[in-house]
């Protein structure tokens, strides 16, 4: 008779386990996990750490996938996109003019239903050349059909990037993914993150499949004929037909995060802090978050009932959530990483967008005052959050208030 | 709302495009010199630079700019008051790139308007190949061969101002034929470009064409899908691999057929097309190897049928072939079907033959062909030639 013994490797998988790792570290241990297949990498700051541990990854046998160092951006998203179609789970990602330079290759891949997950170290575009975050770079790609997505911890970055191939992959979506991590902060900053076991994965995370869209010599399709005017706007509903769905999926797949790995995110698209009984509050991305959650514990002292909203998902846009959400506070104020020159009231993107969500989600429409600040790398600190907490309060008193500010500028 | 005209002009691409365009352009001027506005315009779903492709060009006049605009709010004219066909060939039907299904060559003809088509053939032959149509027309020939020229080179022979010559008459209240002589004076500065489109003015006539006369064959159409019936991820499923195939004749199982696509049809694509002689065939298969389009059979003898579906009429096949006279490419205007020449030889070998030997005699030296452009100085030299068939009319 056999006796079922569990072998000591194998018990040793089974359990999760703890690191001290950089954002970076988390998303190439995601990769590993995932059982990624193809891998294309060329260096630019900050997500070359990425490619370099992965790579190390590979070299010491811990990870099998073929690992090609492209001549450039653009051919390093081409080549994923190309692997994508033919079956393989893939991965990819750079960083601010980089990430530009990939451009044409990153605007083809919706249409063509590719699910692959980037990662983008958020990186200020040249000129000036500088490494620091700002969050341009992923943002350019926010009207076409890749979902955006921005995370404030190594954990997080890790989790969010199993999340992300179980969302892309949905054959509901089969659409790219990109993660945005701030440069430096998150980046190249380590913490202590629990690594789940490879089993655990295995159960969250499907084979997967891309039915018949699978580019195979036993299914012969064309993919990317030249069309006319007589297919474009069809073609382009079955995008939008994605964006429809994409709420919904990312919900179920948090919900089934939860369920396996125990670990609990709440409203998958955005985090409340301290919003309760808040009468104002604060809205921001990524890493932003600690200097934000630091201050409002502070002003909280100061009998000051100041709230934290960070988005997460930023494509698809919880907008009629988010507004619902807005409309309980006096007033709110968007801290924007990033610029989008000539805008509506001259406010950055997201500040735009949360003014856009409330205008038809909103009864009360609450004021927005938009705030941008933290740009190429630049720290956002706790004195900038009170200067900003003081603004929205004024706002919040019927005080006016200009529609846009610059917070931690020299002048 | 003021008068509104439409005039079309259907070309093949890169062959005709500058010729297309320039006939548009000058109908407006012309027009513009008794005092009315207009626009011109190449069809942008075409896609003239693409070797003999059908396309359109389109001039619209009109006696005031709200008028005008009125012409323009459109993609494209619904209804035109005069067709003109550059190149008979296309009598057959036009396809364009952008994939409409065949369109006759009076598709957006007005009932009782005027069909010109440049021609050295009489209405009777042209009526072969051209649809016939539920409403009357009138069908006028602008006499002489096809103006062919390259994309980079203009053979300039005359054909544009004898076709402005020949709208005047047909369509006076466009242009008058002295709008169109102080055109060429002033613009073109040709005194012997007036003459000949004065005398295709006064040369041109027309007949008319019945309802019900025509090309019987069955237009070729099909539907557009509804995006929730399309497949996504900008795919398109591919065809399955072919097999063999019952001749079509004998009836017995054999040779291999490439399974092709249903709806892409290259016929209005071709200028000429390969006439096979399967008796001196060796069977070398360079044809078959070498065609862009899949476009022969394998019969069950071995021998290669060209599949009319599937032929552009690029002419690769006669180039390769090694035998003499085995393959010739004829002008596509000396055949009024799409029928196998293998069904034919096989039920007939001799009438075939014989069929064979007087049409390859209609086929042109390569040199000589209408297509391209070889050397420097040939348009001159094919100029007077040109001009002399203009003048005799």
């Amino acid at each position: 008779m056999a006796t079922l013994t569990i072998p000591v490797e194998e018990k040793k998988q089974t359990l999760e386990q703890e690191a001290l790792i950089t954002g970076a570290e988390a998303i190439a241990i995601a990769c590993k996990l995932a059982n990624v297949d193809v891998v294309t990498a060329y260096p630019i700051r900050p997500y070359d750490t990425v490619m370099q541990y992965i790579s190390q990854l590979v070299a010491d046998g811990e990870m099998d996938c073929e690992y090609i160092v492209a001549e450039g951006e653009h051919s390093q998203f081409e080549i994923v996109k190309h692997a994508s179609v033919c079956g393989a789970r893939v991965f990819c990602g750079s960083s601010g003019v980089g990430w530009m330079y990939a451009m044409e290759a990153l605007t083809v891949t919706p249409a063509l239903r590719i699910p692959l997950v980037a990662m983008v170290g958020n990186r200020a575009l040249d000129d000036p050349g500088a490494f620091g975050v700002e969050h341009n770079d992923a943002l350019a790609v926010r009207d076409l059909g890749w979902m955006l997505t921005w995370v404030d911890s190594a954990q997080e970055a890790l989790d969010t990037a199993l999340i992300a191939y179980r969302v892309a992959e949905d054959p509901r979506m089969l659409v790219p993914l990109a993660i945005s991590c701030d440069g430096a902060f998150l980046t190249h900053s380590q913490a202590l993150v629990k690594i789940p076991a490879a089993e655990q994965v295995k159960k969250f995370l499907p084979r997967y499949n891309r039915g018949d869209l699978l580019l195979h010599p036993d299914n012969v399709i064309s993919v990317a004929p030249q069309v006319n005017e007589d297919w474009v706007m069809e073609i382009r509903r079955q995008n939008y037909g994605v964006t429809e769905r994409a709420c919904d999926v990312i919900r179920e797949v948090y919900a089934d995060f939860e369920r396996t790995f125990g670990r609990k995110y709440g409203n998958p698209f955005f985090e409340e802090y301290m919003t309760e009984d808040a009468e104002v509050v604060l809205l921001g991305m990524g890493t932003m978050s600690t200097p934000v959650r630091v201050a409002i514990r502070k002003l909280r002292e100061e009998g000051k009932k100041v709230g934290f909203v960070r988005l997460r998902w930023f494509r698809p846009f919880a907008g009629p959530e988010l507004a619902k959400c807005l409309e309980r506070f006096k007033a709110v104020g968007v801290i924007d990483r990033d610029f989008s020159f000539g805008s509506p009231n001259l406010s950055g993107v997201v500040a735009t967008e949360v003014r856009s969500a409330m205008y038809t989600g909103s009864s009360t429409r609450p004021p927005v005052i938009g705030f941008i600040g933290g740009l190429g790398g630049r720290e956002v600190t706790v004195p900038d959050v009170e200067t900003m907490t003081d603004i929205v309060f004024q706002a919040a008193k019927g005080k006016a208030q200009p529609l846009t500010q610059w917070i931690g500028l020299r002048g | 709302m003021g008068q509104l005209f439409a005039v079309e002009i259907i070309y093949r691409g890169v062959f005709q495009k500058t010729l297309a365009k320039n006939i548009t352009r000058d109908i407006v001027l012309a027009a513009h010199n008794q005092g009315k506005l207009g626009i011109s315009f190449g069809r942008y779903g075409d896609s003239p630079e693409r070797n003999g492709i059908p396309a359109k060009s389109f001039a619209i006049v009109a006696n005031d700019e709200q008028t005008l605009e009125a012409g323009m709010a459109q993609y494209e004219p619904k209804q035109v008051d005069l067709t003109v066909v550059l190149d008979d060939t296309l009598c057959k039907g036009a396809e364009s790139w952008a994939w409409y299904g065949l369109q006759p060559a009076h598709h957006a003809l007005k009932p009782g308007h005027t069909l010109i088509v440049v021609s050295l053939q009489d209405a009777s032959a042209l009526l072969k190949s051209i649809h016939r149509r539920e409403e009357p027309y009138k069908l006028g020939i602008v006499k002489g061969a096809t103006s062919f020229s390259g994309m980079w080179v203009y053979k300039d022979d005359h054909t544009d101002v004898r076709i402005l010559g020949a709208i005047a008459k047909a369509l006076p209240e466009v242009m008058s034929l002295e709008s169109v002589e102080k055109f060429i004076n002033e613009k073109l500065k040709n005194p012997l470009k007036v003459t000949s489109a004065r005398t295709a003015f006064e040369r041109f006539s027309s007949v008319e064409v019945k309802a019900g006369e025509g090309n019987p064959e069955e237009l070729f159409k099909f539907g557009l899908p509804r995006w929730e019936d399309m497949r996504c991820g900008v795919s398109i499923k591919g065809q399955p691999q072919g097999g063999p195939f019952a001749d079509a004749v004998t009836g017995k199982v054999g040779g291999f057929r490439p399974v092709r696509n249903e709806l892409f049809k290259k016929y209005s694509t071709r200028t000429q097309r390969p006439v096979v002689n399967f008796s001196t065939c060796t069977k070398c298969t360079l044809c078959w190897l070498n065609c862009p389009d899949a476009a022969f059979d394998v019969t069950t003898a071995g021998t290669y049928d060209t599949n009319l579906e599937a032929c552009c009429g690029c002419g690769i096949c006669e180039e390769v072939c090694p035998v003499k006279d085995c393959i010739k490419m004829v002008n596509e205007s000396e055949f009024h079907d799409n029928n196998s020449q293998w069904a034919a030889y096989e039920t007939d070998k001799d009438a075939y033959l014989k069929w064979l030997e007087t049409t390859i005699q209609k086929a042109e030296p390569i040199e000589k062909r209408s297509h391209g452009f070889r050397y420097r100085g040939q348009y001159q030299e094919q100029v007077p030639e040109a001009l002399e068939i203009a003048r005799k009319g």
